[in-house]
């Protein structure tokens, strides 16, 4: 709270003098967030915010002893979770809050594509969102490898075998990716540097635009409350809607700290890479819907192969996805584009069905 | 160990080797045999020619003349010249002479498998066959090619080998699980069977351990033969060692020497030795030493007290190994407590072993000190869990924290949106 | 308004200022607490999962002896053959899992349990035992021996 003898604090105003703290005061005072019945979905993104900041204090951390090899990750692992004090608890939480922070990614999404939020002119802090959910997801498909236990090196080995279906390049991505024809420790050590150097760069960069765009455009109201309410109400960013999301925030951090004592992350086998594939190998939960939908394909569709045309799929899906503040001309004119509200609700639908049948189906190979 | 009578047939029979025609050296023979064999179109004829080709023999530069003599050169009928040493299809006996020939010469043999032993045919006459066959004249009773075969002879280390570990107990079960052709021999016909039920053949087939025994590890195999009553505790000693020399040390062995009762087979059975387990001690209905011992006696309660020794053993050290195990599953560092604990798993394979002096005391001394491990490894496992509760007392104070500065930030926007 | 509504106020100002104060302290520090311990190292420097550094020395290995190690939670043993050389071996038997030894009489491994053999390269050469047991890496570092699974 700027009270005014604030003003005259030496610190404050040293540096105030240096970096101007009175024009960011005043920018922060300036920042409101409308109040209506849908203000509820602006805690989303704040708190995937927060997620990501667990993940880059987590991830840190977790790389003190970490060893991106094929001979010692699944030791250094180990290592972690039996000798360090509090390892399982750092491993434990990096683990559930990059689970926590997918869902909360996904609901930030579809909460902005119902609302209409992408309309112009916002189309640019959505294609950079599109990109930060793209970052995320890499995230998850490179971690998730990085212990070196038998359920990842199959799922990886599956993951990256699904790009071979790419059509041209598919099979040079795939080697790409591997670092070889084969899921080896090449692989890691590449997963590895995409997952702690490569990725966390790019993020940086795209987190930056989106939220100096969001700042910039300032919320945005849902066109069908604008309409209706005649007195605009708004709250002060700092501090009444702050508090609120620290709130949220604790609560998430109480919820990872109950997740993790309870249902500590666990390792299983070393990955064998002689030994034949598990049953029932899952891919994260939050690539569940694409693993089902492939698997659901015909061996071949008008002469194609089924898995190809998945991913053509799939491609031609993230695209549409992306380019969806472009392609819906009505909300862009102001008028309700109840097309879109339905094409967001088929696709929440499909993978909210999909996910649950890859989990509840019987795993036969 | 002379067998009296037999002496001159024995002279007899080496004679026959000695009087043979000197081994010929291996040469690649440009022989005519096979050339009309393949083409004759009788199976009896064709299947040898064809299936020489994969003979060790074959492989070493023999052709059909080292077994069958003959003349190699000759293009026609001419080559089966008995005068030319031309013999046929040896006879049952005679197929021992021929093989004998060059087996039973060291000097010979040594150019081709240093390793390989001379002595078959010697220790082929101490056999039940052998002497069956030589002294009686009964030729239903195995001989080389009995087990060799004739023409697909291969080293026993050779997978496709009749000899071959894994196909042993099946090669001498043609003739000893038929009952039919064993009609008349005094021996039963069960073995195979029984033995196929055994811990040995699970071993060796399931879990490829191929020095299992088979038929051949306990009975021999040229010099074929039952092992005695007296001396199956020397058989079964030659891997089992620890229980065989207990045993030899117990009361029981020189009983069941009086008895005539066949050592370890007593308890273990012969051929269908199945996996010896606790519950074949002490005074249970699966106790084999209820056969003779009852609760009454001095036996039955050395019996019981036996097994209950290492029933409270292997009670503990369960129990430790659990509590271990779910420690390490919930992230704990137990690895010195699991590493001590393999002490008291130890202790109560050994105590396993002991058992077989059939004393008490022999068996306390291996438990008592792997009672004590148990109870020190379990005493670890409480104390890690323990510590998993601490987790669990600290996730408690950290969530009252979380919630008790929640209460604080609601309290601050009401006090802050109250107008 | 009134005095007194005013003083209220400001007094219940104070506590919920003082109240957040103080539970925002205790917070940072129940996330600082485990963070500071999980930066301190653990007594065992490294994961001994794939190596191990033995508290024995060098000098104190003598030739023709053994000793068990731990090696993760499974027993191994390191011997010196006569001849001097330094070999380490799983010490977990190939018939029952129990632990072998080193028979200076014998000059090579020997499990107690069934008088099982096992020659100084591990080759199961006597007993029950059906299959060698696995050899390790000793390498030697000044005085310290370190032991490791093979490549
Ligand atoms: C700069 C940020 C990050 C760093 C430095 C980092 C570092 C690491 C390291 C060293 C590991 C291996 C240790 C382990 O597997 O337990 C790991 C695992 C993992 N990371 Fe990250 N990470 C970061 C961000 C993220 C993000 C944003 C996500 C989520 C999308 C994520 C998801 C995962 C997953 C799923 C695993 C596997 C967890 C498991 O062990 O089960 N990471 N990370
Ligand atoms: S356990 Fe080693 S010989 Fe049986």
């Amino acid at each position: 709270m700027a009270t005014p003898d604030r003003r005259q604090w030496g610190v404050w105003q040293w540096l105030d003098e240096r970096i101007g703290l009175a024009d960011l005061a005043k920018l922060a005072r300036k920042k409101e967030v409308p109040v209506h019945r849908h203000s509820i979905w602006y805690y989303l993104g704040g708190m995937t915010l927060f997620l990501l900041m667990v993940q880059v204090t987590t991830g840190i951390l977790l790389l003190l002893y970490y060893r991106p090899s094929a001979e010692e990750a699944y030791e250094s692992v180990q290592f972690l979770m039996a000798e360090v004090q509090f390892g399982w608890l750092i491993r434990s939480i990096h683990s559930w809050a990059a689970n926590l922070m997918i869902f909360t990614l996904f609901v930030h999404l579809f909460s902005v594509w119902l609302l209409k939020a992408y309309r112009p002119p916002r189309e640019l802090t959505w294609l950079s969102g599109m990109g930060l959910l793209g970052l995320a997801l890499g995230f998850g498909f490179t971690g998730y490898l990085l212990p070196w236990n038998e359920l990842a090196y199959f799922a990886t080995k599956v993951g990256t075998e699904i790009t071979g279906a790419v059509p041209v390049v598919g099979s040079f991505l795939g080697r790409l990716l591997r670092g070889g024809d084969e899921v080896t420790g090449a692989t890691l050590t590449r997963f590895y540097g995409i997952h702690v150097a490569i990725l966390p760069a790019l993020t940086v960069f795209l987190l930056g635009l989106h939220l100096f765009l969001v700042q910039r455009h300032g919320m945005s109201v849902p066109p069908n409350v604008e309409g209706h309410q005649a007195a605009r109400r708004v709250m002060p960013f700092v501090p009444n809607f702050l508090l609120r999301d620290l709130v949220g925030w604790l609560s998430a951090l109480a919820i990872l700290a109950a997740l993790a004592a309870y249902y500590p992350a666990e390792l299983g086998q070393k990955a064998d890479p002689f030994a034949s594939a598990p049953v029932g190998i899952k891919p994260e939960w939050y690539f569940m819907f694409m693993f089902k939908t492939l698997k659901y394909l015909p061996a071949s569709i008008l002469g194609i192969e089924g898995e190809i045309v998945g991913v053509i799929g799939f491609g031609l899906g993230g695209l549409f996805l992306l380019l969806v503040p472009f392609l819906d001309r009505r909300t862009a004119r102001g008028e309700p584009s109840h097309l879109f509200t339905m094409i967001g609700i088929m696709v929440i639908v499909y993978m909210i069905v999909l996910t649950y049948l890859g989990y509840t189906e019987v795993a036969t190979q | 160990m002379g067998v009296g009578g037999t002496g001159s047939l024995l002279t007899l029979g080496f004679l026959a080797v000695v009087a043979w025609p000197m081994p010929a050296e291996a040469q690649a023979p440009p022989e005519g045999c096979v050339a009309c064999h393949l083409e004759i179109g009788d199976d009896r004829l064709v299947t040898p020619a064809k299936e020489f080709q994969e003979d060790i023999h074959a492989a070493k530069g023999f052709g059909c003349t080292a077994c069958h003599g003959g003349d190699p050169k000759a293009a026609g009928m001419e080559a089966m010249d008995p005068a030319k040493g031309y013999i046929g299809k040896p006879g049952r006996q005679q197929v021992v002479q021929v093989c004998g020939r060059c087996h039973s010469d060291a000097r010979f043999m040594r150019q081709y498998n240093p390793a390989l032993r001379v002595d078959q045919v010697v220790e082929y006459r101490t056999s039940g066959h052998g002497r069956r066959l030589l002294e009686a004249g009964d030729t239903k009773v195995a001989t080389c090619t009995s087990c060799h075969r004739a023409h697909t002879i291969r080293p026993p280390s050779d997978p496709r080998s009749s000899v071959h570990p894994l196909k042993v107990a099946e090669t001498c079960g043609a003739c000893h699980g038929d009952a039919k052709y064993m009609k008349g021999y005094p021996v039963p016909t069960d073995q195979l069977e029984k033995y196929r039920r055994s811990v040995h053949w699970k071993m060796m087939s399931v879990k490829g351990d191929l020095s299992a025994p088979t038929c051949n590890d306990c009975h021999g195999n040229h010099g074929a033969a039952p092992p005695g009553v007296s001396w199956v505790g020397n058989v079964c000693g030659q891997c089992h060692t620890v229980m065989a020399e207990s045993f030899a040390k117990s009361r029981h062995a020189k009983v069941f020497a009086q008895m005539g009762s066949p050592g370890c087979a007593t308890c273990h059975e012969n051929h269908e030795v199945t996996e010896a387990g606790d519950e074949m001690l002490g005074l249970g209905a699966a106790a084999v030493c209820t056969r003779c011992h009852s609760s009454e006696d001095r036996g039955g309660k050395t019996a019981a007290a036996m097994r209950e020794q290492i029933d409270t053993l292997r009670a503990e050290y369960d129990k430790a190994h659990t509590i271990l195990q779910k420690a390490e599953h919930a992230g704990m560092e137990v690895s010195q407590a699991q590493f001590e604990l393999n002490e008291a798993k130890n202790a109560l394979v050994k105590a396993r072993a002991t058992m077989h002096a059939f004393t008490i005391e022999a068996v306390k001394r291996e438990i008592e000190p792997g009672l004590q491990i148990s109870a020190k490894a379990y005493e670890r496992g409480v104390r890690a869990l323990e510590e998993l509760q601490f987790r669990r007392k600290g996730l408690a104070v950290s969530v009252v924290i979380i919630l008790a500065l929640i209460g604080g930030l609601v309290f601050k926007i009401r006090q802050l949106e109250r107008r | 308004m009134t005095e007194q509504v005013l003083a209220r106020d400001a007094s219940r100002r104070k506590f919920i200022n003082w109240f957040l104060a103080t539970s925002a302290g205790a917070f940072f520090l129940s996330v600082l607490y485990p963070i500071a311990r999980y930066l301190i190292p653990p007594q065992a420097g490294e994961s001994t999962a794939a190596s191990v550094t033995l508290p024995i020395k060098l000098a104190d290995v003598k030739p023709n002896s053994g000793q068990i190690f731990k090696f993760g939670n499974r027993p191994a043993i390191l011997i010196r053959t006569p001849a001097g050389e330094l070999r380490a071996f799983s010490a977990v038997c190939t018939h029952l899992n129990c632990t072998v030894q080193y028979r200076s009489d014998l000059t090579h491994i020997w499990c107690a349990c069934h008088n099982g053999h096992f020659d100084l390269n591990g080759q199961n050469i006597a007993g029950p035992p059906p299959r060698p047991l696995d050899q390790y890496v000793v390498n030697v570092r000044g005085e310290q021996i370190v032991i490791s699974k093979g490549a």
